[in-house]
Order: structure tokens, then C-alpha cells, then sequence
């Protein structure tokens, strides 16, 4: 990477909770020096609409659910060069991929959010995107660089994850990350 | 006692033990650790997790440490870049088997298997998960057995035989579908054998026996085992 160019960070929320989202903003204060070599270019965190060509870092949270986030994470691979999982739901499925172990989980899942709990006029809306019969981790859909496992990942791994990147070494997580 | 000794080397250190001795076991004594996960001590031998898997020199074959006995003019080696990723796999196949999700187990942070992840650098499985779904038995007063947390490493059954006595527990199937059962696959709670002693969740590795409502550190022991095997030894 460039030494003086910023890098061009993004980062994407697929089906988690958003609490990788608030770990990365744990960073707190090292989140002004970040800011200096890099720039956001997408992210919920950022009001940019559509997903930018010529990412260097794609940060994705959350597991693949849907066909609109299948589709999101083919065209983020598409224009990213270095691709992390950012914690368990993108890493491993975790609590979003609970719903995995029944058979026909889509149906299932819809049918209990909408249909069960339902007094009156009871029906699954059509005006969201379809799920997936599974939800999957990223890393069996595309090709993943990097990965940051915990639910949430701690901000400080998160930190040397993207300084190391940024520094253009490769992260080595070992003794570092906590799996689950 | 046998006073036949047995010489070998261990990571290039000379070792001398007495015959019979298992290769992690003298690996242990002279302070080498091979990784492991079925094993505990105090009970039999299993086999059964791959973790403790070493190289012997003159053969391509891996064996198990817990299971293989020393042999004289032995060179073991117990840690290489082929052993570390042997062992990385086995880790990923457990945690691929059976619907293994950290952050909604009652053993998160006192979990074996999430620490040998750790230790190896597992940072996410690259196998195909298999998201089984299987029995959990809260019958029994206050002992739990959620079954897609098991890791079939047999120690459960192993102290329930060898220590307590009593032998309620065993294996039911084959392979990815065996299942840890009570007598004859009797729910816990009708279990005529089951004395309630705990020593099942004290030395389960992960989360798949657990007392209910009892914090998960208080109820992990799982050196009780060899603690009771040295008192009864005690003369």
C-alpha cells in the first residue's frame, strides 16, 4: 500500500447486531489516528449509498442471511482487495446461523417471527429479501483474507488488525484471538 | 513393579522411563506438553481427539500420544509445522461437527476446546458446518446434557465408570451420530444408576454437561479424577 495516498477503508453490515460496529468505534481515541491514513468510503457509519470500486480494506460484519446481502458481499469482494471477516457471525454463522439446525430453516424462521406470535392477519411480508435456506459464514461464499473471530471482537484486536494492515504486514492472530 | 527401562528421545531430549509408559506421559515428565483434549488424568486412555497426534521417526505414520507406549532407541518429535496443522484441522472437524456456537454457550472462557483453538491460531473452520441438531436431555434435577456441544471425547463416560463407579453413562451409534446415553438410553431424570455426583460436568471439556443454574467456573473440576485416584492410592 501507498505510503502517502489514505487507504480506502470500508465497512459492510450483513445479519449481526451491529456490535462489531460498536467495537470498532471502542477504538476510541486511536480512531483519530486512523482517521489520518485512512479514508471511510463506505460504511452505516458513513451516508454513502452504493458500494465504491478500488477498496484497499473491506471490514464485513455479520453472516450472510439473505439473497441482497449474497449478492452485497459478491460485488464488496468484486471491489476490495483485502476482504476480513469482522467477527463470529461473518467468521463462524454464530447466533444468526442458530436457526441453521432445523430443516427448511427459511420457512421456519419466518413462520415463528410472523406467523406464530400473530393475533390477527397473520403472514410472512414479501417485501423483504429472501432468505437463504442456511445462513452462511463469508468465507464460504468468497474468498476471505482475514479474520477477526469474537462476539464482539475486542477493540484492541480490531486496532492491531487494521495498524498491521495498514503497515502493509499480515496480521497474525495466533495467541491473539479468542474463538466464539 | 517392572524396573525395565525403556530410552528414548523426546524433542531431542534423552529420556528414560519405565516400560509401558505412554509417550505423552513420559513427554510430561520431563516437561514437554503435548496438546490434548479426550485425555484427563486419572482416567483410561481414549484415543479418540487426534489432538496429541506425534511424529515418529522412520515412519511416515502419526501416532497418538496417549495411546502409544514408549520403545527403546524411540525419536519422537510432538511439535512441527505438519503436526500444528494436523492438529488445526482436528479442532476445525470438531467444531464443524456438531452446532458449536460460543457466544451462547454456557462454557464460553471455560471451554477446552475453545482454548486449544486459541492456542493453535484457529481463527475460523474452513470446513462446511454440519449444523446437527441434537438431543438435550434436562430431565435429570439439576444435570443438563445438551448434545451439540458434545465432542465425544468420552470423558464423561469414562469418569462415570472408572471413578464413580456406576457406569450410567455410555455411547449409543457410530461415528457422527454416537451419542452419550444414560443406562439404556433412558431419559437422566428416569435413570436408576445416575448417583447425581457431578463428576460428569466437572470433567466435561466443553459445554455439554453442565449443572443448571450453576456458574460454569464453579462447576468445572477437572482434575477430579486424579484427585480421587491419589487419595485412594494414599495407604
Amino acid at each position: 500500500m501507498s505510503t502517502n495516498a489514505k487507504v480506502r477503508v470500508a465497512t459492510v453490515w450483513l445479519s449481526g447486531c451491529s456490535g462489531c460496529h460498536m467495537s470498532f468505534l471502542d477504538q476510541d481515541e486511536r480512531l483519530v489516528d486512523l482517521a489520518k491514513k485512512i479514508t471511510l468510503v463506505y460504511s452505516p457509519l458513513v451516508d454513502v449509498k452504493e458500494f465504491p470500486e478500488n477498496v484497499d480494506v473491506t471490514l464485513i460484519e455479520g453472516a450472510v442471511a439473505n439473497e441482497e446481502q449474497l449478492a452485497m458481499l459478491k460485488k464488496v469482494r468484486g471491489r476490495t482487495k483485502i476482504l476480513v471477516s469482522l467477527g463470529d457471525c461473518a467468521v463462524t454463522g454464530n447466533v444468526t446461523a442458530l436457526r441453521n439446525s432445523w430443516r427448511h430453516s427459511d420457512q421456519a424462521v419466518l413462520e415463528r417471527a410472523y406467523k406464530d406470535p400473530a393475533d390477527l392477519n397473520a403472514a410472512v411480508p414479501t417485501a423483504v429479501p429472501k432468505l437463504l435456506i442456511k445462513a452462511r459464514p463469508l468465507h464460504e461464499i468468497v474468498k476471505v483474507d482475514f479474520y477477526i473471530p469474537g462476539c464482539p471482537p475486542h477493540a484492541d484486536l480490531i486496532n492491531y488488525v487494521l495498524t498491521e494492515l495498514l503497515a502493509g504486514r499480515a496480521p497474525v492472530m495466533e495467541g491473539r484471538s479468542k474463538y466464539g | 513393579m517392572s524396573t525395565n527401562t525403556v530410552k528414548l528421545k523426546i524433542d531431542g531430549v534423552d529420556v528414560t522411563a519405565a516400560e509401558g509408559t505412554t509417550i505423552l506421559k513420559a513427554a510430561k515428565d520431563v516437561g514437554i506438553i503435548i496438546p490434548t483434549l479426550c485425555s484427563l488424568e486419572g482416567l483410561t486412555a481414549y484415543g479418540g481427539c487426534r489432538l496429541c497426534l506425534v511424529e515418529v521417526s522412520g515412519t511416515p505414520k502419526l501416532f497418538p500420544a496417549c495411546t502409544t507406549p514408549i520403545g527403546p532407541g524411540m525419536d519422537v518429535t510432538t511439535q512441527s509445522d505438519k503436526l500444528k496443522e494436523y492438529r488445526k484441522i482436528a479442532v476445525q472437524l470438531l467444531l464443524a461437527e456438531r452446532t458449536h456456537i460460543c457466544s451462547v454457550c454456557v462454557a464460553d472462557d471455560h471451554c477446552e476446546l475453545q482454548a486449544m483453538a486459541n492456542q493453535l491460531g484457529v481463527d475460523h473452520v474452513m470446513f462446511e458446518r454440519n449444523w446437527s441438531r441434537e438431543e438435550i436431555d434436562s430431565t435429570h434435577d439439576f444435570l443438563v446434557i445438551d448434545r451439540n456441544r458434545c465432542i465425544l471425547c468420552t470423558r464423561c463416560i469414562r469418569v462415570c465408570d472408572q471413578i464413580e463407579g456406576v457406569h450410567t453413562l455410555d455411547l449409543k451409534l457410530r461415528g457422527k451420530d454416537s451419542q452419550v446415553i444414560m443406562d439404556l438410553d433412558e431419559k437422566w431424570g428416569n435413570s436408576c444408576s445416575c448417583t447425581s455426583c457431578r463428576k460428569c460436568a466437572k470433567v466435561c471439556p466443553v459445554g455439554a454437561i453442565y449443572v443448571e443454574g450453576e456458574p460454569i467456573e464453579h462447576t468445572k473440576k477437572r482434575d477430579v479424577a486424579e484427585f480421587i485416584v491419589e487419595r485412594r492410592n494414599r495407604k
